[in-house]
């Protein structure tokens, strides 16, 4: 499909993608309810340390990292695995292949047009982080800002272009649903989802900096909360991109393999 | 402008028996067997032209839809439509064409089919003029204006068939795939829908090949009809032409001013039904006039209308044919 057509087309897709996430608020309140796990985990880090710090964190910068990893967890999900593996097995992505223009980009809108719905659930938790935790909360360099979006963008990026290998292999083994589960085990342990990665053991830390899991949540949380510093932080972001183009190449070449054996069932 | 050679698509599937013993040795051992959907076929479609696949259920019309529209990949053979081949799913391809399945829909299902016509209209390019005049031609001509404000969802079947058809000519497509477009649907939107879609091809002159259970959408649309049975192409010609080749015999209906007796009727040929009021006979074509002019002298015929065999009737005759003839050819193969 040209670029062209696409890049005229995607407003269109993303417009769609904010009105049915406009028809779906209420599932979208109970995905909301289903991430509210970093809260649970600030409880329990915080009572952890409440007489002395854990690694860099006390207790207030354990609720400023944890309030932060609930708003990022809201403005990078993604769902892609789950509709394409329904799709392939109910044969509808046949109509999706009809149309001129590749379904990966009518997911990557339908999945970035929920994101206004989560910004209105994200904004209010940031600015009660910053009411809490004060200047802990955000970035406290002016650069920080410019990379935090670039980390958030990369942060969505990974997550959806792995729903969209997962999803993919649907086409190679009839379905990958807990293929995603796998993946979601270890994006709980390994992205910072539940505690952050500088706490684990060195070995763990050394070995989750070269898995893109970190980069999902970890990076951007601590770009939020201003934990690196300007060096470090371009280190991380050049690897967070890495795998954005390792897991993007991956994503089209499954995705050309796969429609190979596309069999469009039913009908 | 459509070309198909030697097309085959065979699936390996998975064969399991039933049963929680079969389910844990399939673990460890699965036995696969090659189902051929399609299996050989050739023919020629000319640019406007319509064409009716019919065929049995599971005999491969569907699977050759899907092939010529480029969602599914040919095992083997030569595919061409209007100079692309499919499988590519090139953009210029896919803004000739539009599939409608009966079962499965476009319609965005949560939003108006307002919504799905305005997104196709930034995929596929339509200038503004045009997209206004196609929606608004479509919407008298299909009565959808009560329709397109309401979530598809909220639609009936019939109701949001018309959507999906008139969402899947947004872009003014050049050829026509329709696949069983009329399913549960009643009579009168079934005529709704007939008519469309004659009217459309012929105003723009589009390709249509059409995919339908109900024999009445293909006497109405299709000229010529192309017969797929078990993967393998069992007559393409005219419809009259096959309805001549398998079932010639005429039926002759007589409205009765009284009842007559079931013995006056068997003289004068097959009866195929038999009522107080009228009586249906089957005769040879030739002896048509002959019969005709015997009832007439010896009935109380009131009216009378010759007619061919249902096409339901032709085509189970063809169907069962073509049965026995494989049953034949594995006989002797067999021996």
């Amino acid at each position: 499909m040209s670029l062209r057509n696409t890049v005229r087309a995607f407003p269109s897709l993303l417009r769609v993608g904010f009105s049915e996430a406009l028809a779906y608020r209420a599932e979208l309140h109970v995905w909301v309810l289903s991430t509210t796990m970093p809260f649970i985990m600030m409880a329990l880090w915080t009572a952890v340390a409440r007489d002395e710090p854990i690694g860099p964190y006390n207790a207030e910068g354990f609720v400023g990292y944890f309030l932060a990893t609930f708003v990022v967890r809201q403005l990078t999900g993604a769902w892609a695995a789950w509709q394409i593996n329904y799709e392939v097995r109910q044969g509808t992505l046949a109509m999706r292949l009809l149309r001129p223009i590749s379904p990966l980009w009518a997911y990557a809108a339908e999945n970035l047009g929920a994101v206004p719905m989560r910004v209105m659930v994200a904004v209010p938790v940031a600015i009660f982080s910053v009411l809490v935790v004060g200047e802990q909360a955000v970035p406290r360099e002016w650069w920080g800002w410019p990379l935090l979006l670039v980390t958030l963008l990369g942060g969505w990026l990974i997550t959806f272009l792995a729903n969209v290998c997962i999803g993919t292999m649907a086409l190679f083994m009839e379905s990958s649903n807990h293929v995603m589960d796998v993946w979601l085990v270890l994006f709980f342990i390994l992205s910072g989802y539940m505690f952050p990665v500088s706490l684990g053991p060195p070995w763990l830390s050394a070995l989750v900096d070269w898995l893109p899991f970190r980069y999902q949540i970890g990076l951007p949380v601590e770009v939020m909360t201003g934990r690196h510093e300007l060096p470090e932080t371009l280190l991380l972001l050049a690897r967070q991109w890495i795998w954005v183009l390792v897991l993007g190449t991956l994503a089209v070449t499954l995705w050309r393999r796969g429609l190979r054996r596309f069999a469009a069932y039913g009908g | 402008m459509i070309s198909v050679r030697g097309l085959r698509k065979h699936y390996k599937v998975h064969k399991r028996p039933p049963g929680l013993k079969a389910a844990f040795r399939s673990l460890f051992h699965r036995e696969y067997t090659t189902v051929k959907a399609v299996d050989g076929i050739s023919f020629e479609i000319r640019a406007g032209e319509r064409v009716g696949f019919l065929g049995p259920n599971g005999a491969g019309k569907t699977t050759t839809l899907k092939v010529l529209s480029g969602l599914l990949h040919p095992s083997e053979g030569e595919v061409r439509v209007d100079g692309h081949v499919p499988r590519h799913r090139e953009e210029a391809f896919l803004k000739k064409i539009m599939l409608v399945m009966g079962q499965k829909q476009q319609l965005l299902w949560d939003l108006p089919p307002a919504e799905t016509f305005e997104l196709n209209r930034a995929i596929y390019d339509v200038p503004q003029a045009q997209f206004k005049q196609t929606v608004d031609e479509l919407v008298a001509l299909l009565e959808l204006e009560e329709l397109i404000q309401k979530p598809s969802r909220q639609l009936s079947l019939g109701e949001r068939m018309k959507c999906e058809l008139a969402a899947a000519l947004i872009h003014r497509p050049r050829v026509l795939f329709l696949d069983e477009p009329t399913i549960g649907l009643d009579v009168s939107m079934q005529v709704t829908m007939r008519s469309f879609i004659k009217a459309y091809t012929e105003r723009h002159g589009a390709t249509l090949i059409l995919t339908s259970h109900y024999m009445d959408d293909v006497a109405a649309l299709c000229p010529r009809i192309v017969v797929i049975d078990k993967g393998a192409l069992s007559y393409d010609g005219g419809l009259d032409a096959l309805v001549q080749r398998v079932r010639p015999e005429k039926r002759v209906m007589f409205r009765l001013e009284q009842p007559v007796e079931a013995a006056r009727l068997t003289s004068l040929g097959r009866v195929v039904s038999h009522e107080p009021g009228s009586a249906v006979l089957q005769v040879p074509p030739e002896a048509v006039s002959a019969t005709i002019s015997r009832a007439l002298s010896s009935l109380p015929v009131t009216d009378l209308t010759v007619e061919n065999a249902p096409l339901e009737e032709v085509m189970s005759e063809l169907f069962a044919e073509n049965k026995a003839r494989r049953a034949s050819v594995a006989g002797e193969v067999g021996s």
